[in-house]
């Protein structure tokens, strides 16, 4: 199943946020959303889940396979919306209920979407756990946020979102509250699901690194608008469109960079 | 002549009920004036508890802070004599009082300096904003523009050492490095020093002088930016700089360091980090490396 976006556009208090976005997620891809901070990635994101903030209007197409997602009645959505199509956000410690174990926040949702006991789904919350290697997962999930590491909590964001086996996942800037270590661990993971499960993956990120790590297509927003489209390796390398140049050439990373190996290093890397 | 010496610098949190947690566990750095230092490490590895210890709001246990010859006393009810330290919090939200307008706020700084002929105006354009927002609110602003106000307030009392405590972490990517860069070239141009702590290499690269590398509470790795960057020799310092990912387009995973931060009240024994190290020989598992500028066995200075 794809998700198809054509010609979105948001508009919120007479301020037109989104004109005219077009973008097509595929099974088993992910597709990097890059630009500044106010170019429109995050309402994208939201407006597929229709999260939109009140009194704003939308027009457009959101087509999950057959269905148009802006049409559908809000009960429909709510059936959509944690089960076939789910969401990571940036900051775990804000994401997750502080006052609620892990494992009530994994099989809630289960339970409401999938129609599991009791019994199957804490088996399939541990299951998830293993997944997202969180170590000790039978313990785990009696524990409350708290009690994690900031980049346990964001696997446990991520298992959380991957509970109903959904077949979209939009990722908003899911590792910019991590440390390097810790985000690599979390882009592995999340390149891993992608490729295991079939995920259509939105990952959006204002880290072109991050992009060029695990994005299989990037698309560069600028003022609402997607302005570039392609594949990672023309977009980052030959970018047409001068928009994307000036955020490539506005990073400090000139010059080669760091090898792994210590010891003795040759001259010409 | 340094201006910041901190010198075998232990902090420990103690709370009842739980064992002590050592913070920083002897750690030596100095910074110079119109120097700008960036502190970088994982999450909970002691760069907060550093700074604020700086700052005098944290108790030290062991160790010392010097501050131009003069040890830095902790905060207390009195009125303080040392204003020459001022701090830049991570979040701007919390960090500024909602109730006053921001000019107040700024006047105070001034205020400190015992600064009659400067307005907080003028503070405010020297950061990049207008004029005429003085007479508004915190809630007014946003992020990017709260933390420059909070970069005003604390210039305003004209110190010789500035410290940022991770100001840049709470704001939005875009405005990450032009605070970043406001805030080393309001310290340089007034011959102050920075201290700036951040995780974000990335940033602190483009901004530091030099860079010290904070591991559990030591720090591990001293060294110019462009030095450490182009030649990291602690594996730990490796492993941070190959974990970033490059935008080159070929779609590399970068690479991941096992394991988590040990808890800083269980630390291991031997060399801090010898349970995560790539490298690790017998010795990191016995004894701990207690010489700089490269904290680690591999680079043991000829004695």
């Amino acid at each position: 199943m794809t998700l198809d976006i054509t010609d979105l556009k948001v508009t919120i208090g007479g301020k037109e946020i989104l004109r005219g976005v077009d973008l097509s997620l595929q099974e088993g891809r992910v597709h990097g959303l890059a630009g500044e901070s106010g170019s429109g990635k995050t309402m994208t994101g939201l407006a597929v889940l229709g999260l939109l903030p009140h009194g704003s209007r939308t027009t457009g197409s959101i087509a999950l396979g057959e269905r148009e997602l802006l049409t559908l009645p809000p009960k429909e959505l709510n059936r959509v919306r944690g089960g076939e199509v789910a969401m990571v956000f940036q900051d775990p410690a804000t994401s997750l209920h502080p006052m609620l174990t892990i494992g009530k926040q994994l099989t809630e949702h289960m339970r409401h979407h999938l129609g599991l006991d009791k019994r199957e789904a804490r088996r399939r919350a541990v299951e998830l756990l293993g997944k997202v290697r969180i170590p000790g997962a039978e313990e785990a999930y009696g524990r409350f946020p708290h009690q994690f590491s900031g980049g346990m909590r964001q696997r446990i964001a991520i298992a959380i979102a991957l509970a109903c086996s959904p077949k979209v996942l939009i990722a908003d800037e899911p590792t910019t509250a991590l440390d390097v270590t810790v985000q690599a661990g979390v882009l592995r993971l999340l390149r891993g699901l992608c490729d295991e499960l079939g995920l259509a993956v939105l990952l959006v990120t204002h880290d072109l690194g991050v992009m060029s790590a695990v994005a299989d297509e990037v698309s560069v927003m600028k003022d609402g608008l997607v302005v570039e489209t392609g594949p990672r390796g023309q977009v980052l390398r030959e970018p047409a469109h001068p928009y994307t140049r000036s955020l490539l050439d506005s990073l400090p990373d000139a010059e080669p960079s760091p090898e792994p190996a210590p010891g003795p290093r040759s001259e010409d890397s | 002549m340094t201006l910041l010496a901190i010198d075998d610098l232990v902090v420990e949190h103690r709370s009842p009920g739980r064992p002590i947690v050592r913070a920083v566990a002897g750690a030596s750095l100095a910074v110079g004036p119109g120097e700008v230092v960036g502190l970088v490490g994982e999450s909970g590895c002691g760069k907060s508890t550093l700074a604020r210890a700086v700052c005098g709001l944290n108790p030290v246990t062991e160790g010392s802070i010097t501050f131009d010859g003069q040890p830095v006393t902790p905060l207390g009810l009195r009125k303080r004599k040392l204003t020459g330290i001022q701090m830049v919090f991570q979040d701007p939200y919390a960090s500024l009082n909602p109730r006053r307008r921001v000019g107040d706020q700024i006047a105070d700084g001034l205020r400190t300096s015992g600064d009659t002929a400067t307005a907080p105006a003028d503070l405010l354009e020297r950061v990049g904003l207008p004029r005429d927002f003085a007479g508004r609110h915190p809630h007014e602003f946003s992020g990017g523009q709260r933390q420059r106000i909070a970069i005003a307030r604390a210039l305003a009392a004209r110190p010789r050492l500035l410290i940022g405590d991770e100001p840049i972490s709470a704001l939005d990517a875009s405005a990450q490095s032009q605070v970043a860069t406001l805030m080393r070239d309001l310290a340089v141009d007034s011959g102050a020093g920075l201290l700036f702590i951040s995780h974000d290499l990335s940033v602190v690269r483009l901004i530091a002088d030099r860079i010290a590398v904070m591991y559990l509470g030591k720090i591990v790795e001293v060294g110019n930016t462009a030095e450490v960057w182009a030649n990291p020799r602690h594996p730990y310092t490796q492993a941070l700089l190959r974990a970033i990912p490059k935008p080159d387009g070929l779609g590399v995973l970068p690479a991941e360091l096992p394991g988590d931060v040990p808890d800083p009240a269980h630390p291991p024994r031997g060399c801090r980090f010898n349970p995560r190290c790539p490298l690790v020989m017998d010795i990191c598992r016995d004894k701990e490396p207690d010489f700089g500028p490269v904290a680690c066995w591999l680079h043991e200075p000829a004695t």
